[in-house]
């Protein structure tokens, strides 16, 4: 590179660090959304982008180094002017994920996770995209292409070697469909932006918390904690000086095999502003996050429009329908690939600009959140519920559904079935009449609440979905019988290594120990006493994690040896200890050194 | 009266704010611990502090003591899933404990010693982690890094100069110094600085003081961690 040519890249990195900087008003707090804007002109975050925005932030340059290898979708090595990520989830995986990815690079002649030599295009793969009714599917350069096979592919790796600008790519390419396949009251609610508002201003904030506790509202995340009673200890709570209370709305709809957030901000999301407004009403909140998951970054236009109707009409801003002292805005934050920020202290710390890592709790974030500010963390579905409530009562909402779990939860369907997509059903409905409905014939297995949830048999089919019963966030993956159950479960055991922060030590070093394990029972080399290492994990995950990430980690295993266990024993090799590696096979080296070939240069089969 | 609570069925008195595990050690209790420091607050990442109360396992150094709380640390269930939290750590990093300068002086050792663990549980991971001589006083060996933060919170808390800090995630993650180079040498660390002196393992290690004391005369080969813990705390009093 020429001089000139040189001073001229460090300029425009400089101003594009600088326009990012800009942008957030040099905001340390918002760290994380000046390195996505930053990069977004980049491509990569270069170590002199990384000191230049450290040095402008006046934080430390390590800090902001951390910060950047913490996210997935944050490079701190040059990519590829083309970044093509497939997602592994293992619905899609099953879909023919793999054989897809294979073909795009050889017919662009790169390595899975390498950077072709000329710099114009890297192929890899990353955790689910939320596409599970819609796959295979990827993002390149962040954006979101479904419905992949092979002529897709093929199409795809013509447009990226002729290096064609994505905006002249088919607009096919990046649909994404609703598949709305059972509506109930929320995906059939027709209410007008402001309705519910208008109905809650005029009874106060009061009357709202009441409504909400009587329509008796469970948290959609999964957890179920009461909404009234999360809201209560919120408002309960002494703000901090010069700080008030904060509502966010957690969009980082990361368990693989869920995607109904999606579709609700996609078709409802004047509901869930709308609800993030009442909450704002009903515990005295100013400020309003949407944590948007970085794979939904496409989303985000249409998202700060509605926010921006909304603002006009009076709807969000000061004073909100003429109420003085009601004065709330939403701002959305985007993430960047870390599945963990789903965890909601963790989510608050990535808010805050930080590494993604759950907080020791207590406190907990009612008390002290978003910068140290009383803050309600609820899910979208939540959110777009209280907009219900506070429209029709709490009385009609908790008719619905059972006494424990009321209303309806969204069901994001995908797998071996004739009609994946999104169903709203009420409460306590069971397994097999979803089963049934999305017509999943031969159902040897139903996967509910993602990786982190529970792998059920045919036995049973007939739980109700409930927090009482079967609690769940909402994935639904249907397998059939000729699928492999010890290959569901590795996948998922390998989503959460990639996935662990590594905070904690039972965390970070199990969940790889057991990547490891399922790794040598695929290969071949397993044997009874690995389900007994595999067992002591799971123990020490469930019981020794710092947060749900941990805990979580061992239940494909635990449901699969409990139900699966043919799948496991099939690979198991011997009764007694396997190497994990061929000794036979090491010593060719050698053999070859000494030129030997007997059978004394063998392990033979009974010793080795 | 002061409040107390059982620790393996022995009342320990605290004052409210207290963790399980600074009331218990100042009542003369030991419970081991990697990342946790007195003059911190608890950081909760080793795990090793762990205590079963009721049927939970929780992290005593994260856990608020309160009235009538039963916790208990010395019972065969707690001390395996310490085993397997040191066995773990022992696994992701490179611990070569004769060739180490830190041998006699690392807790991560001594607390191996003192539960017993004296061989390893699973496969090592051997990571490929290459050491930082670029400063003229400290050596940086990441190879045995257990990620307790005690130096990023010292540099960052005490000493003011945020030399440290955690990149990556999950098995991945990595300590990184404060330099665009990415060598200490080109940070404003000093010898005096408390990051400096800080880590419970051998990864800061000061140049030209190799084995100053012979191994079987260090800190841990004459007395055990347990010991030297809660005297450290009565001598802070």
């Amino acid at each position: 590179m020429s001089q000139l040519a040189r001073t001229c890249a460090i300029t425009d990195l400089d101003q594009a660090v600088d326009d990012a900087l800009a942008r957030h008003g040099a905001d340390p707090t918002r760290l994380l959304q000046i390195l996505i804007a930053a990069q977004e002109r980049l491509d990569w975050l270069s170590p002199r982008a990384i000191t230049r925005v450290a040095e402008r932030l006046g934080l430390s340059r390590a800090r902001v180094e951390g910060v950047v290898g913490f996210y997935s979708f944050l490079y701190s090595r040059p990519v590829g002017r083309y970044r093509v990520l497939f997602a592994n989830n293992i619905v899609e995986e099953m879909q023919g994920a793999p054989a897809l990815m294979r073909r795009l690079c050889e017919r662009l002649w790169i390595e899975p996770g390498k950077v072709s030599e000329d710099g114009l295009v890297s192929a890899d793969a990353t955790s689910c995209i939320g596409m599970g009714d819609q796959g295979p599917s990827a993002l390149v350069n962040g954006l979101t292409v479904t419905g992949l096979d092979e002529k897709r592919i093929d199409a795809l790796s013509e447009l990226i070697r002729e290096q064609i600008s994505l905006d002249s790519w088919p607009g096919e390419f990046f649909a994404v469909a609703d598949n709305i396949r059972r509506r109930d009251i929320l995906l059939s609610d027709q209410l007008t932006p402001g309705e519910a508002l208008r109905h809650a201003v005029a009874q106060g904030a009061e009357a709202l918390l009441a409504q909400v506790k009587t329509a008796n509202l469970r948290g959609r995340g999964g957890a179920g904690f009461a909404t009234a009673q999360k809201w209560t200890l919120c408002k309960q709570a002494q703000a901090p000086e010069g700080g008030g209370r904060v509502v966010v709305c957690n969009a980082d709809e990361g368990e693989p095999g869920t995607f109904k957030d999606r579709v609700l901000l996609t078709r409802f999301a004047d509901h869930v502003f709308e609800g993030m407004t009442l909450a704002a009403l009903a515990i005295g909140a100013n400020k309003g996050f949407l944590y948007l998951r970085g794979e939904y970054r496409y989303l985000r236009s249409r998202l700060e429009e509605t926010l921006a109707r909304r603002r006009k009409d009076g709807l969000l801003g000061p004073a909100i329908l003429g109420l003085q002292g009601f004065d709330f805005d939403i701002e959305i934050h985007l993430g960047a690939g870390a599945y963990i920020c789903g965890e909601e202290t963790a989510l608050i710390e990535s808010l805050e600009g930080k590494r993604g890592t759950p907080r020791i709790r207590p406190p907990f974030p009612v008390t002290h959140g978003y910068l140290g500010q009383p803050t309600s963390v609820n899910n979208v579905e939540t959110l777009a519920l209280v907009t219900l409530i506070a429209a029709r009562g709490g009385e009609w909402f908790a008719k619905i559904g059972t006494p424990l779990s009321t209303g309806t939860k969204l069901l994001s369907v995908s797998g071996d079935c004739a009609a994946p997509g999104v169903y709203e059903f009420p409460f306590g409905v069971e397994i097999a009449e979803v089963l049934d409905a999305c017509g999943a014939k031969d159902a040897q297995a139903a996967q509910l609440g993602g990786a982190a949830g529970m792998t059920l048999a045919p036995h049973e089919f007939n739980r109700r979905v409930a927090f009482e019963d079967a609690p769940t966030a909402g994935a639904l993956m249907v397998f059939d019988s000729s699928r492999d159950m010890f290959a569901v479960a590795r996948n998922f055991v390998h989503f959460f290594a990639h996935e662990s922060c590594g905070f904690c030590t039972p965390c970070r070093v199990g969940t790889a120990l057991l990547r490891d394990c399922l790794d040598k029972l695929q290969q071949g080399h397993g044997s009874a006493l690995d389900l007994v290492e595999i067992e002591r994990l799971d123990r020490m995950l469930q019981t020794t994690s710092h947060c749900g990430l941990g805990q979580a980690a061992a239940n494909p295993i635990l449901d699969g040896l409990r139900n699966f266990r043919a799948a496991y024993d099939a690979r198991l090799r011997a009764r007694e200890f396997q190497p994990a590696f061929n000794l036979d096979a090491a010593l060719a080296r050698a053999r070859q050194l000494t030129g030997r070939d007997d059978a004394s240069a063998h392990f033979s089969q009974g010793r080795s | 009266m002061s409040k107390t609570f059982l620790l393996d069925g022995c009342p320990v008195p605290f004052e409210d704010g207290q963790s399980v595990l600074s009331a218990a050690r100042k009542a003369g209790h030991y419970i081991p611990h990697l990342c946790w420091y007195k003059d911190f607050p608890p950081h909760g990442s080793c795990k090793l502090c762990v205590v079963k109360i009721g049927d939970r396992h929780v992290s005593a150094c994260a856990t608020p003591a309160r009235e009538g709380l039963e916790a208990q640390s010395d019972i065969a269930e707690i001390l395996d899933t310490r085993r397997e939290l040191l066995a773990m750590l022992f696994t992701e990093g490179n611990h070569f404990c004769p060739s180490c300068e830190t041998s006699g002086n690392c807790q991560l050792q001594a607390l191996a010693y003192d539960l017993q663990l004296l061989a390893p549980i699973h496969n090592r991971f051997f990571p490929d982690r290459p050491v930082d001589a670029s400063h003229p006083d400290i050596l940086l060996d990441f190879n045995r890094c257990i990620f307790c933060e005690l130096c990023v919170r010292a540099s960052r808390d005490v000493d003011g100069k945020d030399i440290f800090a955690l990149s990556e995630r999950g098995v991945n993650k990595r300590l990184v110094v404060n330099a665009e180079s990415g060598r200490l040498g080109d940070t404003k660390i000093s010898l005096s600085d408390l990051a400096a002196n800080i880590c419970p393992v051998g990864v800061i290690l000061h140049k030209r003081q190799g084995f100053a004391v012979p191994i079987g005369e260090r800190i841990y080969d004459v007395t055990p961690i347990s010991q030297l813990d809660l005297a450290d705390e009565e001598q802070s009093e």
